[in-house]
């Protein structure tokens, strides 16, 4: 396969500096690798985030080559700001345990990140502005004079504005990328701005394409060859984060109405809903605060229209009185929570997936609710449509529990068939028959939403008190057993119909991995590594959480260990709260945890280790330390 | 009406709304519960509307007087203490045909609730709220409720209370509710009065009903109840009439004057304190901007919509 981005055009024919280097690469030959973990350390005004954008987009767009890629976000705006890329062939499962390079824009953003480079890895670092340490031979130090480079390719007032851009052409040279796609990527991106910006942006980019190409020949690689008809729907991939990906799966699932108060990691859910709603025809209530959002939501449920509302940690335990309504009224509604380091204001900004029991049993009373965890960036779209489904077919409140990792970090996948998954939303305001019932005890309750005729003339009311099938309040010890079992049925009559959990690896042996959430990817990735250090083990991870799907039992007695990781304490008991509801439910004690709460996603070399200590096994043990990421380590 | 809604009259309602139709479980209130009075007028209330039996929406937090929508044969229910308005404006601005009563105590309204009734106001959503005002907390026994006047002696103040209490109408005015009022639970006509108004008032309607509990704090409103001795102020609002006597009637339309009856001595007068025809509702401004947002997408489908938004996303 050849690749349409040839080294003789750097820039491309439509390049605006006209500039060319050509002869010199033509006797490169670049090196074949898997994948690369990128990690660009700046300060925020630098525009780092803004190479991220551009690379994913590319990679949604490359035809040869898949490039799917996560990032760890910045946590400080204005101040130093960190990016993390990985790109590659074929699935990429985790934003990867270390840097392959590292590109050090000032001597800060050394100081604080060469610790991630893993020895033999590539440091790229601004001459202009950063010293390492003399004499450390761990790393391949390659100098670059960015922000010079930038002022001279640009010139003029601009300073040093488009340093970023200079890195995303010296990027795109090193690993080979299709310059033509990018260069139209950056058109698009600037396009409606003034020329000059495009001008300056394609100039910075091709200096910064031209460096390597002079000064560093031997750094040139390419990613493995895919032939991408096996992998893909044939459908064009899209690039988003896990909280739009959320938001266009509701729209996706018919859901026109929600109302939320913003806090950080969710606010990007509700104002893309804000902007997006009115042109479905929908609408999105700013609430005075999450008791109203609730409130709100429901009220929309209850006219017919399935709602959405949703949180963070604080904001969902302020909801919770309402959502006790919502399991007694048995109202249809989505509660989105997107999880970050608790309690309280807790660790904002990063991820922790601590409020799976607030989530499951928060709230007063018998309260069966369900609770579905979105694995990855794609799922996110997925489960929310399939959060609109369970909640209209068993008029319950559905939790989509995901976390500040997903909700931030961009991924690539193929475009959903649209018109297949599209949901048409409709108000069923049909005239109800003479027999008709709120709350009958021997069906599933599909409420009448207000504006539609009872014939019976005897009009319904949905409540909080415990009711009788009509919705009048009732002191009936009887009738509350009776309801309290309805409420459960139901519940329990959906995880019977779930499908199995995805299960990879050996389906018998030393271990099974467990995990929920964003740890799939991490989880996936581990189990490659323990089953290749000799180790029989498999992979399960858990979508729908509550109710779970059945057959777990089954699973988990072909194994002599089940170690379930999760991103919180180990609490009291020495076990995280997954693993505390694994443990009720099926009293194995076979069961184990690994958990931790620094903030960060799980590195694939941590749940091995954390599998290595609840299991005996040499040859585990021996890999720890030594497993290599990427194909690039040994490059 | 137009000719052409002559040509074509709506379908008579099956059913007249009558109160023998709108009335449904047997109310559970104390004998003498001033609440009583407040369910036959708004049984009244619906006969003059003659609304659409099933566009009728009667929801309520909790407290006694929030029992209220079991006693109303319509669409309705029982939401959680002091979230009635905000689970009202989902009901509101999600059924924009529907009319939208909520029912509601001083303690529902002004203490738990206090805060959703400033921004339901502020945002003038569609709907009509009655607050059945009794100064204290009825379902729980006896409590000190944010109306309980200086003195009063609760389970929770025995000695008296002082906390200085709020003064219900100058929170609503200034709150930004588009139509407040002001009745009392032995004035039938002036209540029915007062709620037909409110609920044809187009924007966030609110009439605080003095309604007394005589389980836990009888005679809290004899002072305004002449057979008792006490003193039933009306509003007289200004007829534009040209007259010497119109200077002196109150314009509802006039915030200040309305905050100045507000201020009024205990047990102050009865009537509409303001009322603001002017001020758009939120549903009219969220219909306004699907409105707009439509024409700019060209009405393109749900379908179009969604493609289009991931088509920018490859
Ligand atoms: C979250 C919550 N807190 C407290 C209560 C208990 N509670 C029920 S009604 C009420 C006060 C009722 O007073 P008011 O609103 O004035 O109504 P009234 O009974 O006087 O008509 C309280 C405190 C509750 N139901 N829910
Ligand atoms: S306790 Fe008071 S408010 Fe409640 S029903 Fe009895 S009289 Fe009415
Ligand atoms: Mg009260």
């Amino acid at each position: 396969m050849v690749s349409p981005n040839t080294p003789e055009t750097p820039g491309g024919a439509s390049s605006a500096s006209g500039q060319s280097s050509v002869a010199l690469a033509k006797v490169d030959v670049p090196r074949s690798i898997h994948d690369v973990v990128i990690r660009l350390a700046g300060n925020s005004q630098d525009g780092i985030q803004s190479i991220g954008g551009f690379l994913a987009r590319l990679a949604g767009r490359s035809d040869q080559d898949i490039m799917t890629y996560m990032t760890i976000p910045s946590t400080i705006s204005g101040g130093p700001s960190i990016f993390q890329v990985r790109m590659g062939t074929g699935e990429i499962l985790s934003a990867g345990d270390r840097a392959d390079m590292l590109v050090a824009f000032y001597q800060h953003s050394y100081d604080a990140h060469i610790s991630s480079l893993r020895p033999g890895g590539v440091l790229v670092y601004d001459s202009d502005h950063v010293k390492p340490a003399e004499g450390d031979n761990r790393f391949t130090h390659v100098a670059v004079p960015i922000t010079t480079g930038t002022v001279e390719a640009v010139g003029g007032t601009s300073k040093d504005k488009g340093k970023n851009i200079y890195v995303l052409g010296l990027i795109a040279r090193v690993f080979d990328l299709d310059v033509a796609k990018l260069s139209a990527l950056i058109k698009e991106r600037f396009g409606g701005k003034d020329e000059s910006i495009v001008r300056n942006s394609m100039l910075a980019f091709d200096a910064g394409y031209a460096w390597p190409q002079n000064n560093l020949r031997d750094l040139f690689y390419r990613f493995e060859a895919i032939d991408r008809a096996t992998i893909t729907s044939g459908r064009p991939q899209v690039t988003m984060d896990g909280n739009m990906a959320i938001a266009y799966g509701l729209l996706a699932g018919g859901v026109r109405h929600g109302a939320g108060y913003p806090i950080t990691p969710w606010s990007s859910i509700m104002e893309t809903l804000r902007v997006e709603l009115p042109k479905y025809g929908g609408l999105f209530v700013q609430c005075e605060d999450e008791i109203a959002a609730i409130s709100t939501a429901i009220g929309f449920s209850y006219t017919g229209h399935l709602a959405i509302t949703g949180s963070a940690g604080p904001g969902l335990s302020l909801k919770m009185e309402a959502l006790g309504w919502a399991t007694m009224a048995e109202m249809p509604l989505i509660v989105v929570n997107v999880q970050r380091g608790g309690p309280s204001t807790g660790m904002p900004t990063n991820v922790e997936q601590s409020d799976l029991m607030q989530a499951i049993y928060g709230s007063h009373g018998d309260t069966p609710r369900v609770v579905l965890t979105p694995k990855n960036v794609e799922d996110c779209f997925y489960i929310a449509i399939e959060a609109t489904r369970i909640a209209r077919e068993y008029s319950t409140p559905v939790l989509i529990l995901t976390d500040m990792a997903l909700a931030s970090r961009i991924e690539v996948f193929d475009e959903p068939d649209l018109p297949k998954l599209m949901v048409e939303p409709k108000a069923d305001l049909s005239d109800r028959g003479t027999d008709y019932k709120p709350y009958p005890l021997d069906r599933i309750t599909h409420h009448a939403p207000a504006g539609s005729k009872i014939l019976s003339g005897k009009y319904p009311t949905v409540t909080g008190l415990e009711h009788d099938e009509m919705g009048h309040p009732t002191g009936s010890p009887k009738l509350h057993m009776q309801m309290t079992a309805k409420r459960r049925e139901k519940i329990k009559a959906l995880g019977a119909s779930l499908p199995a959990p995805e299960h990879t690896g050996d389906t018998a042996g030393e271990v099974l991995l467990v995990t929920w959430g964003s740890n799939w990817g991490p989880g996936r990735e581990a189990i490659g590594r323990i089953r290749a250090a000799g180790v029989k083990g498999g992979h399960l991870h858990i979508r729908h959480i509550h109710p779970l799907p059945s057959g777990l039992e089954e699973i988990f007695k072909r194994y002599h260990k089940i170690v379930v990781a999760e991103l919180n304490d180990e609490g009291l008991y020495g076990f995280g709260q997954f693993a505390m509801m694994l443990r009720a439910r099926y009293a194995n004690p076979a069961i184990e945890s690994v958990c931790k709460t620094d903030g960060l996603t799980f590195k694939v070399s941590e749940l091995v280790a954390g599998v290595a200590r609840h299991i005996e096994s040499k040859e585990l043990e021996a890999t720890l330390g030594t497993a290599r990421q990427s194909a690039l380590a040994k490059a | 009406m137009s000719a052409t809604a002559l040509a074509t009259p709506p379908a008579p309602a099956s059913v007249p709304l009558t109160k023998k139709v709108l009335v449904a479980d047997h109310p559970t209130w104390c004998p003498g519960c001033g609440d009583f009075a407040v369910l036959a007028s708004f049984y009244r209330v619906l006969e003059k509307l003659q609304y659409p039996h099933e566009k009728i929406v009667t929801f309520a937090g909790i407290g006694c007087s929030s029992r209220f929508p079991y006693f109303v044969n319509t669409h309705g229910g029982h939401f959680i203490h002091g979230r009635s308005l905000p689970f009202a404006a989902g009901i509101s601005l999600g059924g924009d045909d529907l009319h939208v009563f909520v029912f509601g105590g001083d303690g529902d309204g002004f203490s738990i609730g206090g805060n959703h009734l400033v921004h339901t106001a502020r945002k003038n959503v569609n709907l009509t709220y009655v607050i059945m005002d009794n100064s204290v907390y009825g379902l729980t026994k006896k409590q000190t409720s944010p109306t309980s006047p200086i003195g009063f002696k609760s389970k929770t103040d025995p000695w008296g209370a002082f906390d200085q209490p709020i003064n219900p109408m100058r929170t609503l005015l200034n709150s930004g509710a588009t139509f407040v009022a002001r009745s009392h639970a032995t004035q039938v006509n002036h209540m029915t009065e007062m709620m037909l108004r409110a609920a044809r008032h187009d924007g966030f309607s609110v009439v605080e009903i003095l309604s007394e509990c005589v389980e836990f704090y009888e005679g809290a409103f004899d002072s305004s109840i002449p057979r008792k001795g006490g003193k039933w102020t009306l509003i007289e609002e200004k007829k534009n009439d040209g007259t010497p006597e119109d200077a002196n009637r109150h314009d509802v339309t006039d915030e200040v004057a309305a905050f100045q009856l507000s201020q009024q001595a205990w047990p102050g007068s009865f009537g509409v304190f303001y009322e603001n025809k002017t001020r758009l509702t939120k549903n009219a401004l969220e219909a306004d901007l699907i409105k707009k947002t439509r024409e700019k997408t060209k009405h393109a489908t749900d379908l179009q919509v969604l493609q289009n938004t991931f088509a920018r996303l490859r």
